[in-house]
């Protein structure tokens, strides 16, 4: 076989070989990137814009909560409690638990503030008392507004 | 006339290969043949899964404002959608159950050696994603319970070296557990686990009928050179008898669905607190009160991390247990990995039963 029939046929020509294999590598590899890419895009969920409402909202009213109770309340897209501890002073904190977030709840017969998930436990202060859970609850400003007996607690961040 | 399909069929096909394979099909006899069953069992359920589940879909409607009431609607109003919905329900925990004891028995028997190193690692894989389709499947009701175990669970993967935030995220479709989070699982358990869990069982199966059943070590050593074991015709005399253990499944799961209806609960709702006495399902109970009794903070490191780390590394080794145990491999009994399973199987039962009983009391306390 002539070397112009070996051109010809485009066997023993390496050179172009290697190339034509590696186009059609960049070809396939492009197309895995240009499906891939936009899937991987795809599933990662858009980020909301915080609620303007999160900044501050009105938890309730003082005279609704009695000393040694708690109340969920909505601030913004999150749960947050509100507490009054026995000697009446009011306090917010974010309701997720620290530990894995699930809603905490005010327990009357102890004065701490409990999750029922995984037997976290914290004071009045948001601190950590037992439990699991790693670090203290976020706590939020309180703020009562209005005429003396019927104040509206306004919950904001700190 | 069935005589004149199959000949047509044969003319176009060639079915020689099958029939000789399902002729030449056969099952080793030994003390231990039992455990064969429970692969087989598996399967069953997990057709029963597909079937029920199809059913349900007709119905259900996957958004935080329908999904309780639809569900609701399924098993009050749907005739003999109490009977789907319940059959569904206790089939999903049999199957867990089964899958387990499969697990198990394949575990002590030592099946997992060469060659059925792919068998196991398809198996344990099968196993993962039961677990994904039961924690998936547990969401759709919309159901307090349900809202709170998803929180925990998807803060768990959130516990995550590195990876954590972006997988929350990931599973949640946004911050929290909302709607979005629903349609996700949605998607995630009549789709993407299908197809998924179709594949692999493929692969498991083809596996098993190549290889035919593996004989145990122990049975095998008892054997003298020239002797073989008695067998058993795959067909008729061995599917048979699994199809008479289907039969048992089955009238288990009707009495099951019938005098012990699954619960659906409270409607989820994402600002009220979490109810005391709270537990996920009982496979994932074990886990669980790990996380509950983990302090916050181990060696300076948070305590769910030290969890979540630990169970991905003993997933992890489960995965590979074919290519960890040598002593199997190179033909000696494997004792090591006896115990290992042993002490797996006393840990995960009296963690078990330790969650239960410490969820009663919470939920008897005020």
């Amino acid at each position: 076989m002539g070397r112009s029939d070996a051109a010809r046929l485009g066997v023993a020509d390496p050179g172009r070989r290697n190339f034509l294999d590696l186009v059609l590598q960049i070809g396939f590899v492009s197309t895995a990137v240009a499906i891939v890419y936009p899937v991987w895009r795809y599933l990662i969920p858009p980020k909301m814009a915080e609620p303007a409402s999160a900044a501050s909202v009105i938890a309730g009213n003082l005279a609704g909560l009695k000393p040694n109770s708690g109340v969920i309340f909505k601030f913004g897209s999150k749960p947050g409690l509100l507490v009054r501890t026995p000697e009446g002073d009011v306090r917010a904190f974010s309701a997720v638990c620290t530990h894995l977030s699930c809603t905490v709840q005010y327990k009357a017969d102890t004065s701490e503030i409990w999750c029922a998930c995984h037997n976290g436990v914290y004071d009045l202060g948001g601190n950590v008392v037992s439990g699991p859970p790693p670090r203290p609850l976020e706590e939020f400003k309180v703020n009562l507004r209005g005429e003396p007996g019927q104040e509206e607690i306004v919950v904001s961040r700190g | 006339m069935l005589q004149r399909v199959v000949d047509w069929l044969d003319e176009r096909l060639d079915l020689d290969d099958v029939r000789h394979f399902v002729g030449e099909k056969s099952v080793p006899v030994h003390v231990h043949k039992l455990w064969y069953y429970l692969g087989g069992v598996t399967l069953f359920l997990l057709g029963v899964q597909l079937a029920t589940g199809i059913l349900l879909l007709l119905y259900y409607r996957p958004s935080a404002e329908q999904a309780y009431e639809s569900v609701q609607f399924i098993v009050t109003t749907v005739q003999f959608g109490w009977l789907v919905r319940n059959i569904h329900a206790w089939s999903a925990n049999l199957l867990i159950a089964t899958a387990f004891a499969h697990l198990f028995s394949v575990f002590l028997l030592k099946a997992y050696r060469k060659p059925r190193e792919l068998t196991w690692v398809t198996g344990v894989v099968l196993l993962f994603l039961m677990l994904a389709f039961g924690f998936s499947g547990y969401l759709l009701p919309w159901n307090e319970l349900s809202f709170f175990a998803t929180k925990v669970g998807t803060s768990i993967a959130g516990a995550l070296p590195l990876v954590g935030g972006f997988m929350l995220r990931l599973l949640r479709g946004g911050d929290d557990v909302t709607g979005a989070t629903l349609s996700r699982f949605y998607g995630m358990h009549v789709a993407i686990l299908p197809a998924v869990t179709t594949l692999f069982v493929g692969i498991h199966l083809l596996l098993v009928q190549r290889q035919g059943m593996s004989v145990p070590p122990s049975i095998e050593r008892k054997l003298k050179p020239g002797d073989e074991l008695p067998q058993m015709k795959f067909f008729p005399n061995y599917v048979l008898r699994d199809v008479v253990l289907w039969y048992v499944a089955l009238a288990l799961l009707a009495a099951l669905a019938a005098f012990y209806p699954w619960e659906l609960g409270q409607k989820a709702d994402p600002f009220a607190p979490v109810p005391a006495g709270i537990r996920p399902e009982w496979y994932f109970l074990a886990m669980f009160q790990v996380l509950k009794l983990l302090p916050s903070h181990i060696f300076g490191i948070e305590g769910e991390l030290v969890g979540v780390i630990g169970f991905s590394l003993a997933g992890l080794v489960l995965l590979l247990v074919p290519f960890l145990d040598r002593q199997t491999a190179r033909g000696e009994p494997g004792r090591i990995f006896t115990v290992l399973a042993a002490i797996a199987l006393v840990f995960m039962v009296a963690f078990t039963v330790y969650g239960y009983i410490a969820a009663l009391q919470a939920g008897a306390a005020p």
